[in-house]
């Protein structure tokens, strides 16, 4: 037990973890002073959330061991974690959906079998915490008639009842509209100033450095640099990232759009519950343009790409496409919207847009199986889509360039380049084109940028959906933003930036707001 | 890529004879606490299945069955559907072979027959698959509910036509008459025999052959054609198969009905090739252990193939030490079978993490050097 003078709230001491043969994290020391906000900063596969898995006691790290106030701590299981004051906000909430925030809170800490007195205590201590870190909420409210914001307080609310002194959050502002974030900021300040230490995993250049006190970068799983965030800024902390310059914009001239090639009026889609999920949404898509999509993840822009890309199949409403009018009664499938040479990189490359126990050249062809290229009376061309899957990997810079690699096995820009090739090798007319750049390394980030642009100057048409305000920005001609379903707003991209968008994507944006931004 | 160091034969071969090995040992043990030699008893099953030419062919002969239903519910399970009706469609395709072969035998020869006998199997037993898979893709009542029912519906089913239209008169056992000869499926021992080759007397028939042909046929179909490649995306990736334009309804009919197909073929086996009547009750078992096969054959053809091989020699070794150690009933047998159904298909993954991590170490070891 070493006491130093001014212990740390949390420090790690090289510690390293190994997943089979992937040093996921190596030697990594880590000093947090108390009462701060420290924010970690890495690519997606840095080994940031490896690491707060051990410090959470999900793993084990193989060497090294974790301070708290200045004494070792054997965090083996998240029960440990708890009882040293470690508490964690997950990316996607670990919250029952149909219980009340009070029921929530107190799962796994009842206090007892019977439920009476545990949440009689329950409820009275709720009412401090949410009173001394103002975290206004209604404890009887089912949670899921909570929006995310509140949904997320919920979470914070859970670890401070079981005394968390270290609060984790991981890539908490997600899921949040850019006002509920700001909220979410204003609350980890009022924690801090009652001492709480907040680790915030994020590879958001702009929260880091708008809310932290101390950030560390992590690079393939080690820790490269820590900065006091006063001393750094933007530029410095993505070259830490990804280990060479980057830029953050993108070279395009303007758009020259041509005719109108793809169209839609007044769709709508109901779900399986009868949820209307799409509301009357109209636009127009023209050749030689990137229309981009811009929102917050869930405000239907994955049911327009899919009611777009015949997915699924529209409740109300048409759709003009290739000469064919598309309704509820004569719809068209992904396959029959291939044909008529759209194409489409879906949002979700695992769950959709590969088959990750396929081999390389396999997920190559998906959705193209049925063509005459891979196909003869009754057996498949193996020769053929192995050789042309080479072609393209060489072509797109697929690495490693193995067509007999399973798709699972390849990094994320790589997996997604597999898809975008697919898609767009096929010369389509339209492309769509979903979160192209999500969980894919900065150096592959630009590179599927310049690919998309390109595209637009060979006059495709692109309908872009991203939720980084970024990425639409840098990239689209045309901005639509989406809300709750519906389109709330239309402006070219010259006129865009991150306020006003983001008042739009939260629909609080008022004719008043646009006279004084114009 | 850390799947990558670890050898091919370490999946294929080392982690199925652990396992097996380990049922033995616990076979043994099991022998051993009801005070007989677990020893003498494992000899006795090994000669009786493999250690004279008519054992041999009896193991193979139980193999044909195990093949066919192995294969059922590999190409459902690669499309994602667990399909344990095979008992129930096994039955009603005997019935489909039974009636072909009742119908015209006193007219057709032997080559006519046999191929309208595959077809009836193969369409009836399809049929009984279809219903359940019609009802999933589209009612989505769930397949595993269905065909499960579908399998009482058939035992009562073929009760009820075997009482009251195919018994034969001439029987007092519920037995239709037996066909005639040219509507019997040809032993292997009499077709090697004018070669000059004995393999002993066993009911090993031309079956097998028609068993070893659709493993062939499976393989090709799931890995080699644009139909494998819909049904393997459906089964590995529901979501991708919308994605990709894979009309998913389709899919899970006909895919039923060639799992329903293949178990519909125990009856070439058990009705044309040993029974040479219709009778009930043949295909008890063999439907349910299918899923057992091709669990421990990991749902590809050559492992089935290999597995089979193994059940059946569980069946006819574990027929001929019930027989020669009175001691050990037949339930004593059934224990052994279950120990292996047990430590191969539900703990088939105990050791596999373990032993994966002790290959790829020594990887990275090597590679570290």
């Amino acid at each position: 037990m070493t006491n130093t003078t001014t212990p740390y709230a949390i420090e790690l001491r090289d510690i390293s973890k190994r997943f089979g043969a992937v040093q996921a994290n190596k030697d990594i020391c880590l000093q947090v002073p108390k009462g701060t906000i420290h924010g970690i900063i890495g690519e997606n596969g840095a080994g940031k959330s490896t690491l707060m898995s051990i410090i959470y006691g999900f793993y084990e790290a193989d060497s090294g061991h974790i301070e708290v106030d200045g004494e070792i701590v054997n965090i083996r299981n998240s029960q440990e974690a708890i009882k040293a004051g470690i508490g964690m906000v997950h990316q996607h909430f670990m919250l029952v959906e149909n219980f009340t925030v009070l029921e929530n809170v107190i799962l796994g800490a009842e206090g007892g079998a019977v439920l009476r007195k545990g949440i009689h205590d329950a409820r009275t201590e709720l009412t401090r915490l949410a009173k001394e870190y103002s975290l206004d909420i209604d404890v009887d409210m089912v949670v899921e008639d909570l929006p995310v914001g509140l949904q997320q307080r919920v979470e914070i609310l859970k670890a401070l009842y079981r005394g968390a002194r270290i609060l984790i959050l991981d890539e908490p502002t997600g899921v949040l509209t850019p006002q509920e974030a700001d909220h979410l900021f204003r609350i980890l300040y009022s924690l801090k100033e009652q001492g709480v230490t907040v680790l915030l995993i994020t590879h958001k250049l702009r929260e880091i450095l708008a809310s932290t006190d101390n950030v560390s970068v992590m690079r393939q799983g080690e820790m490269v640099a820590h900065r006091e965030t006063a001393q750094t800024n933007k530029e410095e902390l993505a070259e830490l990232m990804v280990g060479k310059k980057v830029r953050l914009t993108v070279n395009k001239g303007d758009a020259t759009p041509g005719d109108t090639l793809l169209s839609a009026k007044n769709v709508s889609q109901f779900d399986a519950q009868g949820v209307k999920r799409l509301k009357n949404v109209s636009l127009e898509l023209r050749s030689g343009e990137i229309l981009g999509i811009a929102g917050v993840s869930g405000n239907g822009q994955s049911e327009l790409l899919n009611v777009l890309s015949g997915i699924t199949e529209m409740s109300e409403g048409e759709i003009h496409f290739a000469g064919a009018t598309i309704n509820a009664n004569s719809p068209k499938n992904a396959s029959q919207m291939r044909d008529m040479k759209m194409a489409h990189v879906p949002e979700d490359r695992h769950k959709m847009g590969l088959v990750t126990g396929f081999e390389a050249y396999e997920a190559a062809v998906l959705g193209y199986h049925n063509s005459d290229v891979y196909n003869g009376k009754v057996f498949m061309h193996r020769k053929v889509m192995v050789d042309e899957c080479k072609d393209r990997m060489a072509a797109w810079d697929v690495r490693p360039p193995n067509p007999h690699l399973k798709t699972a096995n390849f990094s994320g820009g790589n997996q997604q380049k597999i898809v975008i090739a697919r898609e767009v090798e096929q010369n389509p007319d339209v492309l769509l084109i979903g979160q192209p750049t999500r969980g894919v390394d900065i150096g592959a980030i630009e590179n599927i940028h310049e690919q998309i642009v390109s595209l637009r100057d060979t006059g495709k048409a692109i309908l872009l959906v991203s939720v980084e305000l970024d990425e639409i920005m840098a990239l689209s001609d045309r901005i639509l933003v989406m809300f709750d379903g519906a389109v709330v707003g239309e402006l070219d991209a010259k006129d865009a930036n991150e306020r006003v968008l983001g008042l739009m994507m939260a629909n609080a944006y008022s004719d008043d707001e646009q006279g004084e931004s114009a | 890529m850390s799947q990558a160091k670890v050898p091919v034969w370490v999946n294929l071969a080392l982690i199925p004879l652990l396992n097996i090995s380990l049922a033995f040992l616990i076979s043994g043990l099991v022998i051993y606490a009801i005070g007989q030699d677990p020893f003498e008893a494992a000899g006795y099953m090994l000669y009786g299945a493999f250690g004279y030419n008519e054992g041999i062919g009896y193991t193979l002969y139980y193999a044909t069955n195990f093949i066919f239903t192995g294969l059922a519910v590999s190409v459902a399970f690669k499309a994602g559907l667990f399909n344990i009706g095979g008992e129930g469609q096994a039955y009603i395709g005997g019935l489909g072979v039974g009636l072909v072969c009742l119908a015209l035998d006193h007219t057709m020869p032997f080559y006519v027959i046999a191929p309208l006998a595959i077809i009836g199997a193969a369409v009836f037993g399809a049929a009984w698959a279809y219903i359940p898979a019609y009802l999933q893709a589209k009612r989505g009542s769930h397949i595993v509910i269905t065909t499960i029912m579908f399998n009482f519906i058939a035992s009562s089913l073929m009760v009820y036509l075997m009482v009251n239209w195919l018994k034969s008169p001439d029987s007092l056992s519920l037995n239709s008459r037996t066909f005639e000869e040219n509507a019997w499926m040809p032993y292997l021992h009499s077709l090697l025999m004018p070669l000059g080759i004995d393999i002993g007397d066993s009911p090993l028939n031309g079956a097998f052959i028609w068993a070893l042909l659709c493993c062939v046929g499976v393989w090709l179909l799931i890995w080699h054609t644009r139909w494998g490649y819909q049904l393997r995306t459906l089964g590995t990736n529901p979501t991708a198969a919308k994605y990709a334009g894979i009309d998913t309804s389709k899919v899970t009919i006909w895919v039923m009905m060639i799992s329903g197909a293949l178990a519909g073929f125990v009856g070439l086996n058990e009705i044309m090739g040993v029974n040479h009547s219709l009778l009930l009750n043949f295909a008890a078992g063999y439907g349910f252990a299918g899923i057992a096969v091709a669990l421990m054959g990991r749902n590809h053809p050559f492992g089935i193939l290999l597995a089979a091989i193994l059940f059946g020699a569980l069946y006819q070794g574990g027929a001929e030490v019930a027989f020669d150690m009175p001691e050990i009933t037949p339930d004593i047998v059934v224990v052994i079978q279950g120990l292996v159904i047990l430590f191969s298909g539900a703990l088939e993954h105990m050791f596999k993490d373990r032993i994966e991590g002790f290959f790829i170490r020594r990887a990275t070891a090597a590679q570290g050097k």
